[in-house]
């Protein structure tokens, strides 16, 4: 994974939540997902592939999906509302959807969004090698934190100077 | 004027909803992938369709064909997360009168709908 196509990420995700929800995002510094990271509640799960294999993960604590589907959807939701899941899926549908149509020169397919609540879980991401590196990208908002996670390997490859997720979330 | 939404995500065809309804436009259906709305189409004709493009069963590009066979004149936009030039030479040669990428605002749906309604004479607000 390459250091340009974090960016299409971050700037996915400030202009989904701005645009759609009405919410603005400060992303903080991306990090390397460790055993320890963060609990999760909820998660918009998305297949990438094509030029580039792996997933996006759109990922809350259950209270702050709840608030942010809200926000989206323009209607009070809780995890028990018929469209939660659904407004979820869609969330994570077009940030990487916006994503992936800014990587430099890779044609990539998303696939449709599968969505996991329970609180905790764990998302495994299948089709890349297992120590595939999962970089997190944190994102504080007026409703609470979440955080977007992406493993990604990119199958082919047109750049000349590749950077690892690793070093462009500053990991030893 | 009738219009139908086509998204697998209620959530979408709800916010577009709430936007034509303001529009004043009253007469809309709604399909959740592509064979549903192709039967909903034979069934009420739609003048004017809101088509995304990743759906399960028929994706939204295979739709548009489908229909750009025997219709002409049906007014046809593709909202979709798939921004890439590629894909809207794609869609434009598929047959979409125009083209409109998620994220959206209000303001941006009401003005592809205006737009595309102009090319029938008809003014949406």
């Amino acid at each position: 994974m390459d250091v340009r196509h974090i960016n299409p990420f971050i700037v996915s995700i400030k202009d989904v939540f701005s645009t759609m929800a009405g919410v603005e995002v400060q992303v903080l510094k991306p990090k390397m997902k460790t055993d320890d990271s963060e609990t999760v509640g909820v998660s918009g799960v998305i297949g990438l592939s094509g030029d580039a294999a792996g997933a996006c993960l759109l990922c809350f604590p259950t209270d702050v999906a709840c608030k942010l589907a809200s926000a989206f959807s323009g209607e009070e939701m809780s995890e028990n509302h018929p469209d939660f899941a659904d407004a979820i899926g869609e969330l994570a549908n077009m940030i990487a959807g916006g994503a992936k149509s800014n990587f430099d020169g890779l044609a990539v397919t998303i696939s449709l969004p599968s969505v996991v609540v329970g609180d905790p879980h764990e998302i495994v991401v299948t089709g890349v090698p297992s120590d595939t590196p999962r970089l997190i990208i944190p994102c504080q908002t007026e409703m609470g934190q979440f955080h977007v996670e992406v493993a990604m390997v990119v199958e082919k490859w047109a750049g000349q100077h590749q950077t690892s997720a690793a070093d462009a979330a500053g990991a030893t | 004027m009738k219009i139908m939404l086509v998204d697998d995500s209620r959530t979408i065809r709800n916010i577009q909803k709430k936007v034509l309804v303001q529009l004043g436009f009253k007469d809309i259906v709604e399909a959740a992938d592509g064979v549903e709305a192709l039967a909903a189409y034979k069934e009420s004709r739609p003048d004017l369709m809101l088509i995304d493009w990743n759906m399960p069963n028929m994706d939204g590009i295979t739709l548009v064909k489908t229909i750009r066979q025997t219709d002409k004149t049906i007014q046809m936009i593709m909202c979709t997360t798939e921004s890439e030039k590629s894909r809207v030479v794609e869609a434009l040669k598929a047959g979409v009168n125009n083209y409109m990428v998620k994220p959206f605002t209000a303001e941006m749906l009401s003005e592809k709908i205006d737009q595309t309604l102009s090319q029938l004479g008809i003014t949406a607000s």
